[in-house]
């Protein structure tokens, strides 16, 4: 029985860390699925969470240091202050990356795959070296902004875990920063916008059928600017999260943003470019990528297995995909082809 | 006398320097009347509409709508202006419904998708017009027919008074076609004015009030159908002939060489793109293809190429010059060369079949010689004597063999390249499509002796063309397809343009009298 109950606990510790891991991919993939929709395949993913993450701490250090005066006066408020200005450095950073893969792309038309992966070499270079150059690791901490995207309501969470007992349902549910939250949210947001608006019917036939849209009308450099734009910046929150809510305000020099980043990009295909079959998967991601913790006797090397599994994952559901031949589920059409209008 | 809805006056559009597409054409659509656009094809027709879709604008004349001078740059001024151009290649998102096509890129386009209220448009224009249409039908599950629906109720619900319909019924059964004109006069009782592209006299006959003809980028003139009949409107469309002076020597001894009987094939649709196939092609003679662009010239070649696989039934028989018999049926092209059959293939589409562009010529030499030798290495000095040869021979005018990517060079550089590789294997069948396409008189009349060349080597050549008056000088024989069906096999030292012009729209209606 007891052996139960500690596989229960660790169970509900991994769901846990599965969330927060699930809300970094979930970010990085519901961007990448903007950018996709419109057309664009971003492979520099990777490289945005990593901007998202760095801009989102230095920015966050320099702004406690140079408002540190306010914060006596403004009471309550400062920290949500603190938040927000994180939450537009990491954006805006972000943002910029995905603009100059659009100017790349768009514009100079170079080749997708070869401007994203160079995208991602870009941004895991400057964000460690700017990390590095912040103090030594691990002492330079942005304790308002990490504190306060950390914070949870804390009587919810301890009465709801007093009713499930064992099981700390509450702490599972609601024990998170806003930021796990909002990921749901931008989700809904982005079904919404893609699936009911006329603003993303344009989005979409830009990206299934580019010389379509032109004929129609549609302007089709600026929904590609503002979809690859706009979907960076939400992928970039996803390295803002993981730096202030899972690596506590800090910086690290594991390379586990990269590896989220790509798991984003595989979590595109997973759900088959749908935001909310997104949300269930990425909470799957981030379970399969702590799964080694439910396994005993691990050692540090072959729990690497067990972290192939979404890749596999993402490949089972690519064969079941090709299989089934549904258009719904295919890529967008003109995904990752650069438009020429004289080409037609 | 009806008003104009369309006044096009003294329209020239050309491309490049030397291509005048259409030469000071002058041209009225009254409303409420459907007018027939006719001419050959490379006559202008498709050109000229695309000025008022938008697609290109004039160099010199002007364009009024309704009695108003306008200026189209783009298809959304065109649609600004009232005209609806129903293209040849649909404009359709496959995975979008068809209500979800109709408001693409509308005006105002912002806010939520009301779809309930675009179901009700597309159901209320469909019931005027008589169309049959399900506004929540994915593309992907249409038929062509269906989606040329969709395309005409996408420009009717943009609230077009003026419908161009470029050849809307070559990829329709000829039940569907009597429904579209049904659909078509019932717009035109409700004042739109429209035009109609197509090949097929009979159906000009049968839809139209007036018929325009165009030829070689000019206006003709005009008349009313009502006073035409198949032989004065081809007679209109193909006018005197001009002579050529093309030699055209008789080989020694002609010998059968490929043998093709009852050849159909399939299109990935399941549309019969050749129906019934068969004729005989000799060696030493030029057999010549004639027909609409379009009625299965490219797939008669290859699936004797073994690029198209053919229903059962199919007979391609190749007889090598030493009488030996053999079947090309369900051979792929590495079969054919491991077969000893020297066939070459100009294809129509030079860089997409014929060359690949970003390499210099001597590496597109080397695609059809580097299986030479044994081994992994390819015979780089053999592909190099032959690159400089045919750029001597052929008088190839480039700054190097081995650096520069071909697709830099001139279409008719490139196009000399193709048919000299081609023809430096001393083909038994040399098959061209549209070898002359975009070339100058002097290197068409290159091309013209080479084949010539071939043929009185003892080769049997295939040239499929779209000039009448070249297949007339250059073929022996002419072979006339007319939808995917062999209309005629006529001899071209006997025969008329005007005979081959009317086996070209001679549409076999076999289908509808079944």
């Amino acid at each position: 029985m007891n052996a139960f109950l500690s596989f229960i606990s660790s169970f509900s510790t991994t769901l846990t860390f599965s969330i927060t891991f699930g809300t970094v991919i979930l970010y990085g993939a519901l961007g990448e699925i903007l950018t996709e929709k419109g057309g664009n395949l971003n492979l520099g993913v990777p490289g945005i969470m990593y901007i998202g993450a760095i801009a989102s701490l230095a920015g966050s250090l320099a702004f406690q240091r140079a408002t540190a005066g306010l914060a006596a006066g403004m009471g309550a408020l400062y920290p949500i202050l603190c938040v927000l200005a994180c939450l537009a450095f990491a954006f805006a950073a972000s943002m910029l990356a995905g603009l100059i893969f659009a100017f790349l792309t768009i514009t100079l038309r170079t080749n997708q795959n070869v401007t994203g992966l160079t995208l991602t070499i870009f941004g895991t270079g400057i964000a460690n070296y700017i990390g590095g150059s912040l103090g030594s690791v691990g002492t330079v901490r942005a304790d308002v902004t990490s504190d306060a995207v950390k914070a949870y309501i804390s009587p919810l969470v301890t009465s709801l875990d007093g009713l499930t007992d064992k099981f700390n349902l509450g702490s599972l549910l609601f024990r998170h920063g806003f930021m796990v939250y909002l990921a749901i949210v931008v989700a809904v947001l982005l079904w919404y916008f893609l699936s009911k608006t006329r603003t993303g019917l344009s989005l979409r036939a830009v990206g299934e059928n580019t010389a379509t849209a032109d004929a129609a009308g549609l302007n089709i450099n600026k929904y590609k600017y503002l979809s690859t734009c706009i979907g960076a910046g939400i992928s970039g929150l996803g390295g803002c999260f993981y730096v202030m809510e899972y690596i506590d305000g800090l910086w690290e020099t594991s390379a586990t943003i990269g590896s989220l980043g790509w798991l984003a990009v595989a979590l595109v295909i997973f759900a088959t470019w749908k935001p909310m079959r997104c949300i269930w998967g990425a909470y799957l991601f981030g379970l399969l990528s702590w799964f080694y913790f439910l396994v005993p006797g691990l050692f540090k090397g072959s729990d690497k297995i067990f972290q192939m599994l979404p890749y596999l994952f993402t490949l089972l559901v690519l064969i079941l995909v090709s299989l089934r031949r549904k258009p719904e589920d295919q890529p967008p059409a003109s995904l990752g082809k650069a438009y020429f209008r004289e080409d037609r | 006398m009806a008003e104009n809805a369309i006044e096009l006056r003294h329209i020239t559009k050309r491309f490049g320097q030397k291509v005048v597409a259409n030469n000071d054409v002058s041209l009225e659509l009254h409303k409420g009347e459907i007018l027939a656009l006719l001419g050959e094809n490379g006559s202008g027709k498709t050109t000229l509409m695309n000025m008022l879709g938008g697609i290109y604008f004039p160099d010199e004349g002007e364009i009024y709508v309704d009695g108003k001078l306008a200026t189209i740059r783009s298809p959304k001024d065109s649609f600004h202006y009232g005209i609806g151009m129903i293209h040849q290649h649909f404009k359709l998102v496959d995975v979008f419904t068809a209500a979800e096509n109709i408001v693409l890129g509308l005006e105002g386009d912002k806010g939520k998708l009301d779809k309930a209220s675009i179901r009700r448009a597309v159901k209320e224009i469909a019931e005027r017009y008589g169309f049959e249409i399900d506004p929540d039908q994915k593309i992907y599950d249409m038929s062509v027919s269906q989606k040329q629906t969709v395309e005409i109720v996408k420009v009717l619900y943009r609230g077009a008074n003026v419908l161009i319909l470029d050849e809307p019924t070559a990829v329709l059964t000829p039940q569907e076609t009597d429904k579209l004109f049904a659909v078509m006069r019932n717009m035109k009782k409700d004042g739109k004015a429209i035009i109609i592209i197509t090949h097929k006299l009979h159906e000009v006959l049968d839809v139209s009030d007036r018929v325009a003809v165009l030829r070689k980028g000019k206006y003709i003139g005009d008349v009313e159908t009502k006073a035409a009949t198949q032989q004065s409107l081809t007679d209109m469309m193909v006018g005197r002939a001009v002579s050529l002076n093309i030699d055209r020597p008789k080989a020694d001894k002609l010998a059968d060489r490929l043998v093709v009987k009852n050849l159909t094939v399939r299109d990935k649709e399941g549309v019969k793109k050749l129906d019934n196939v068969s004729f005989t092609a000799m060696g030493g003679e030029i057999l010549g293809i004639a027909g609409v662009a379009g009625s299965g010239q490219k797939e008669l070649l290859e699936a004797i190429a073994g690029l198209q696989p053919e229903e059962g039934g199919s007979v391609i028989n190749y007889i090598s010059p030493e009488g030996k018999e053999m079947s090309l049926i369900g051979m792929d092209p590495l079969d054919i060369i491991h077969a000893g059959i020297l066939l070459s293939f100009v294809p129509e589409d030079r860089f997409g079949a014929g060359l690949v562009g970003s390499m210099p010529i001597v590496d597109n030499i080397k695609l059809r010689t580097y299986r030479d030798r044994k081994g992994i290495l390819a015979d780089r000095a053999k592909a190099q004597a032959l690159a400089d040869k045919i750029v001597l021979d052929l008088e190839v005018v480039t700054p190097d063999t081995t650096r520069i990517p071909i697709r830099r060079l001139s279409g008719g550089n490139v196009q000399k390249v193709l048919v000299g590789r081609e023809i430096a294997s001393s083909p038994t069948v040399l098959m061209t499509a549209y070898a002359v396409r975009g070339l100058d008189i002097n290197t068409s009349y290159m091309i013209y002796n080479l084949l010539t060349e071939q043929k009185m080597k003892g080769a049997a050549v295939i040239y499929v063309g779209e000039d009448l008056d070249v297949l007339l000088e250059l073929c022996d024989r002419i072979l006339v397809l007319c939808g995917g069906q062999v209309s005629g096999i006529v001899d071209a030292a006997a025969t008329t343009k005007e005979e081959i012009g009317l086996l070209m729209t001679q549409f076999r209606r076999e289908e509808e009298n079944a």
